[in-house]
């Protein structure tokens, strides 16, 4: 099991971390050029700052590779930034910032404002329970779309959502010591990889099976 | 704590909000024009100055915090964090900015210091701090007040990276030399360093500071921010190297870029080409002591 985390920005070695604390002998590879996301079974998107990902994404040309492999149903973790730059709809966006547009959600950046407005806070997390969500900047999601399950809510605000194998947060599970996000996402992998696994066809199909 | 209570400002919050500028340029701003021009060459947060530490430098006199309105222009320019600078031990600059929304600031030695025997608690304040370090002492000391970030001090507004070098380079063997020590040994040692024990012994159990740590101070051509990614820099300040070059536009994007691929020569030799005329600097060296800003504080 081969796990790229994208590694043009952001925090990248705390998702390292989580998913070495999951399991020690997953393979996880930093993604940084073009070439690699081919290789992954599972994808992870970090935070950070969503308009310097999308100016680095397009100059080292990895942003066509990402929308390919969530069409192939590769799963995919997105935090924050992550989000942001898989989703359809940005509200507040940077001039000329681009997504990825694979998520079918419009999401709203620095939803609650700047740095001095970030917090933390308990949210319940779909399939997890109580989690201590850390909201930095942090956007959220204002629109979904059919598709699109609602799987995290802080108050009557969107904070994570599911799509087939995508999985987005508007907070930071990489920053707490708490694994059960970093966990599901892996069993999700495991269970995708299972599935082209045991399929007798030697073809990789181009539709996600869910 | 209970579910849909918030809490605001905590170490968390402060040292996750450095963290997500790992891998990033934080460029020197000092107008909205500017920002916008380090937004989009893909700046993860700009420094609103009233001017960079190259004029500061040959202004001379007192520098202080920026003016509010100018830092306002600038907040209103851009969405990507904006971070200001205020006087070493100056807590009233530090409350102006919180007050205005600064997304970090900077107790920065670039300005003149404000008390020459303490610098800020910054465990008071629910925006984060990032201060300069020469060496993992400094740099400690400075976590130990509630620093959310350590940055090497260098040289500002020289362009010449051998003093950013220097710095890196001392606090990443000091780091290095704890490992294996026993806890004996680590009280000498954080005795010798006059830094808290207890930090000293999180940094030889992480083998890294307990924070993010970037690299500033005289940085001014995309070789020059490679070479402190590769000495271990988490991330890059550009201070006067991005307006005082003869491009700003082209350097801007080529530092972001060289960051990015500081591990590829190959890409760093097209990233370099044409850029113009990097800024001219002045060599650290020829600084007296009175001159040099890395002095300031402790």
């Amino acid at each position: 099991m081969l796990i790229g985390v994208l590694a043009v920005q952001g925090d990248v070695s705390e998702h390292v971390d989580a998913l070495k604390r999951v399991c020690d002998r997953v393979e996880v590879v930093l993604v940084r050029k073009r070439g690699i996301i081919p290789e992954c079974d599972g994808i992870v998107i970090p935070g950070g700052e969503s308009t310097t990902f999308c100016r680095l994404l397009e100059k080292e040309s990895i942003w066509d590779e990402i929308v390919e492999a969530v069409k192939r149903g590769v799963p995919v973790l997105a935090t924050c930034a992550g989000l942001i730059l898989l989703s359809k709809e940005v509200i507040d966006s940077a001039p000329g910032q681009r997504t990825l547009g694979v998520l079918n959600v419009k999401v709203r950046r620095n939803a609650f404002g700047r740095q001095r407005e970030s917090f933390e806070a308990m949210v319940n997390v779909k399939d997890i329970g109580e989690y201590r969500g850390v909201f930095i900047r942090a956007p959220v999601v204002e629109e979904v779309e059919n598709g699109v399950d609602v799987i995290s809510k802080l108050g009557d605000k969107i904070v994570g959502v599911r799509q087939n194998n995508i999985i987005g947060f508007a907070f930071h599970p990489e920053l707490t010591d708490d694994t059960r996000i970093h966990s599901l996402f892996l069993d999700l992998v495991r269970a995708v990889e299972g599935r082209m696994m045991g399929s007798s066809s030697p073809q990789i199909s181009n539709s996600p099976s869910s | 704590m209970k579910l849909e209570e918030l809490r605001y400002g905590t170490e968390l919050i402060k040292r996750g909000f450095a963290k997500m500028q790992k891998g990033g340029v934080i460029m020197d701003v000092t107008n909205p024009e500017q920002a916008e021009i380090a937004e989009s060459a893909g700046a993860v947060a700009v420094m609103a100055l009233h001017a960079v530490p190259a004029d500061i430098r040959a202004a001379g006199g007192v520098a202080r915090m920026a003016d509010p309105q100018t830092i306002l222009e600038i907040m209103d320019a851009v969405s990507i964090p904006v971070m200001a600078k205020v006087r070493i031990g100056h807590f009233v600059e530090a409350e102006i900015l919180e007050a205005l929304g600064v997304d970090m600031i900077d107790e920065s030695e670039v300005l003149t210091p404000a008390d020459e025997q303490f610098h800020i608690d910054k465990k008071r304040f629910k925006v984060p701090f990032v201060c300069g370090a020469r060496d993992l002492g400094e740099a400690l000391r400075r976590i130990d007040e509630g620093a959310a970030m350590i940055r090497t001090k260098g040289e500002a507004g020289t362009g010449d990276v051998k003093e950013a070098v220097r710095h890196m380079r001392l606090i990443q063997s000091a780091i290095r030399e704890l490992k294996g020590k026993t806890e004996e040994e680590l009280k000498l040692v954080a005795r010798k360093i006059e830094a808290p024990f207890e930090l000293v012994k999180e940094t030889s159990e992480l083998g890294r500071l307990p924070v993010v740590n970037f690299a500033a101070g005289g940085i001014a051509t995309p070789a020059d921010a490679a070479l402190m990614m590769r000495l271990g820099a988490d991330g890059v300040f550009v201070g006067s190297g991005i307006f005082k070059s003869e491009q700003p536009e082209k350097m801007a994007s080529a530092i972001v870029e060289a960051v990015n691929n500081y591990e590829n020569p190959e890409a760093l030799a097209e990233i370099s080409k044409g850029l113009g005329s990097p800024m001219k600097g002045i060599d650290a060296r020829t600084l007296s002591e009175e001159e040099a800003l890395q002095s300031r504080g402790w």
